[in-house]
């Protein structure tokens, strides 16, 4: 068996996302490598990345092998499927056994990318796994339904998973990402893709999106904000807060509702899914679909008026009062704290 | 301009999801229905086009009898036509088979009434994903079978004047990710792309007559089985308490010093 991990990169770094999946994959191979007694003869674990291959990052990662795909311009979601289908075939890769196992990030691209792949090889495909188990050639995982509030387990009817091929992304807010125990020597194949008539015809544009690089879905801290903010006003505070702790500021879906910050900014089933170290939730109840959205945080702290919110009991810390009075507080003591 | 939607008829969940005794499904018999606000929102994209291009919305369903709800909500927000393809109640369809069964709906054409060579549809709008399975890959799977381009994610949507392309764009990790595509195509929206309206007095009496056209359906088995449900373990103890109000915030900016937020 050989388990490609398609690898997202930012700046020649490999994003964490990515990272969560090489190490789902990365035990998925060890499984196979088991099951086949310890050789099959071929690559067992190999990254394919579209550009500059992070090899200090692969390396880390344990990933002995790279495909590296040259010679299409930016994102284009159908030609990296294609891509990744030709070193399915046995013409890349002639040394490959068995049957192959796809992985990507469960991020807008890797299941956008994996989608297509599926759709040119009628292949399943598994959208947002937690666990992926190579249990003797049948291929079982357990996957996200209602974005994690409900989980799946599945299996890849062994009929088709026998001859080819498995897809399967993997969530971004679930598998911790687990560098390997030790350092690997990262072998890099360069691959020129064979695309078909239309596969460059949806590419992506990239421009700034004037939020000064800070992400959501990548920010170390959130400060959050809900109802009891209470306006457009109120998140002053929390943006001074979000500033000094170098955080940006996520909403719960009543706010964009309400039009008080604008969507690209809200957290849960229908926004961004979060992975920060803190979440400070201040004024959210925590309906569940935002909770679907920061159960991938670290540590979570509530403020809230009502004790007994989902939001408070969810949480790691909790403190009960009014926002409004225990931000500005904070905010005040931090500034004192940092004072020489 | 003629304009499919597909949408989907899931529980509405409030507190929390519950099984059935069996674990192979949802317990819905104590939540009412909806669909996604994904799909809310393509719909009031859909309403917006024609408003400005004319042409008619046709909105379409695969699922139990019951789902013909959605699709009266979906009419009342100003979709001129509705098809449900129809399961017996308690099938589930993957998404391959759901792609599939869309597809048969996606080849026809409004205007001849019949089945056209390059399909009737100028632009097919659907969900990022749907809100209970979360498959993400029914549009681009339809989109391949029609042989059209697909822009999935989309939280803005600009329509040519000429009506013959459409500029799609979506942030992805802090950048604007925009795409061009040349209609007919595929595109998936998410919430945020609109702020969908409410429903008129005329519109919901005009749905409650409306003819929904019926097809059943009996999906393929998929190549991913499903073999049992489950609601994850409650991860986390009950929360410590910090302290109340302003009279926290010391141990407030203690726990901000463990979690190492700040030095």
């Amino acid at each position: 068996m050989t388990v490609f991990c398609l690898v997202e990169t930012d700046d020649g770094a490999i994003i964490d996302a990515s990272l969560r999946a090489l190490t789902l994959a990365r035990g998925l191979a060890a499984d196979g490598l088991a099951a086949a007694n310890g050789s099959n003869g071929g690559p067992v674990l190999a990254a394919v990345v579209f550009g500059d291959p992070p090899t200090a990052d692969l390396a880390a990662y344990g990933i002995p092998d790279v495909y590296a795909v040259s010679g299409i311009d930016g994102y284009a979601p159908q030609a990296w499927a294609r891509a990744l289908g030709g070193l399915l075939s046995p013409e890349p890769a002639p040394e490959m056994a068995g049957h192959a196992v796809v992985v990507a990030a469960g991020t807008d691209r890797g299941n956008e990318v994996l989608a297509h792949l599926g759709a040119i090889t009628r292949l399943p495909m598994a959208a947002n796994c937690t666990a992926a188990v190579d249990n003797g050639g049948a291929l079982e995982i357990t996957r996200q339904r209602w974005a994690g509030l409900l989980l799946e387990e599945a299996v890849f009817e062994e009929a088709l998973f026998e001859a080819p091929v498995a897809l399967l992304t993997v969530a971004t807010d679930v598998v911790s990402p687990v560098p390997a125990d030790e350092l690997t020597a990262v072998a890099v194949h360069a691959v020129e893709p064979v695309l078909a008539e239309g596969d460059l015809a949806v590419r992506a544009v990239e421009t700034s999106a004037g939020t000064g690089g800070a992400s959501l879905a990548t920010a170390r801290v959130v400060i959050g904000g809900g109802r009891g903010v209470g306006s457009a006003d109120g998140f002053a505070p929390l943006e001074e807060l979000a500033a000094l702790l170098g955080g940006v500021v996520g909403v719960s879906r009543v706010v964009t509702s309400e039009g008080w910050r604008p969507h690209t900014q809200q957290v849960g089933q229908t926004g961004t899914k979060i992975t920060p170290d803190l979440y400070l939730a201040c004024g959210i109840s925590g309906a569940i679909q935002h909770i679907a959205g920061c159960s991938g945080a670290k540590n979570i702290i509530a403020i809230n008026t009502d004790p007994d919110a989902p939001m408070m009991t969810r949480a790691d810390y909790a403190v009960v009062g009014n926002l409004h009075e225990v931000i500005p507080a904070l905010v005040a003591a931090l500034r004192e704290r940092a004072a020489p | 301009m003629e304009i499919l939607v597909c949408v989907k008829r899931v529980p509405t969940v409030g507190g929390a999801i519950t099984l059935t005794a069996d674990g192979r499904s949802v317990d819905t018999r104590m939540s009412g229905f909806t669909i996604s606000p994904h799909e809310e929102c393509a719909v009031e994209e859909a309403v917006r086009l024609v408003e400005r291009f004319g042409g008619s919305v046709t909105v379409v369903t695969l699922g139990p009898v019951a789902a013909e709800e959605q699709l009266r909500a979906c009419l009342a927000l100003g979709a001129s036509a509705a098809i449900l393809l129809e399961l017996v109640p308690g099938v589930e369809a993957g998404p391959v088979a759901t792609a599939a069964a869309l597809f048969s709906v996606a080849q026809f054409s409004v205007a001849q009434q019949s089945v056209a060579a390059d399909g009737g549809f100028d632009l097919v709008l659907l969900g990022n994903e749907a809100s209970d399975t979360g498959d993400y890959q029914v549009g681009i799977r339809l989109a391949h079978l029609l042989g059209r381009p697909v822009a999935t994610g989309i939280k803005s949507l600009s329509v040519a004047d000429s009506g013959e392309s459409v500029v799609a764009s979506r942030t992805y990790r802090g950048a604007l990710e925009t795409f061009s595509l040349p209609l007919p195509c595929v595109v998936t929206v998410k919430e945020g792309i609109n702020l969908p309206r409410y429903p008129s007095l005329p519109g919901r009496l005009r749905a409650k007559r409306a003819a929904i056209t019926r097809v059943p359906v009996s999906p393929e088995p998929e190549g991913l089985r499903m073999t049992s449900l489950r609601v994850p373990d409650a991860p986390r103890q009950q929360a410590t308490v910090l302290g109340h109000g302003v009279a926290a915030v010391p141990a407030l900016v203690t726990a901000l010093s463990e979690l190492g937020v700040i030095s």
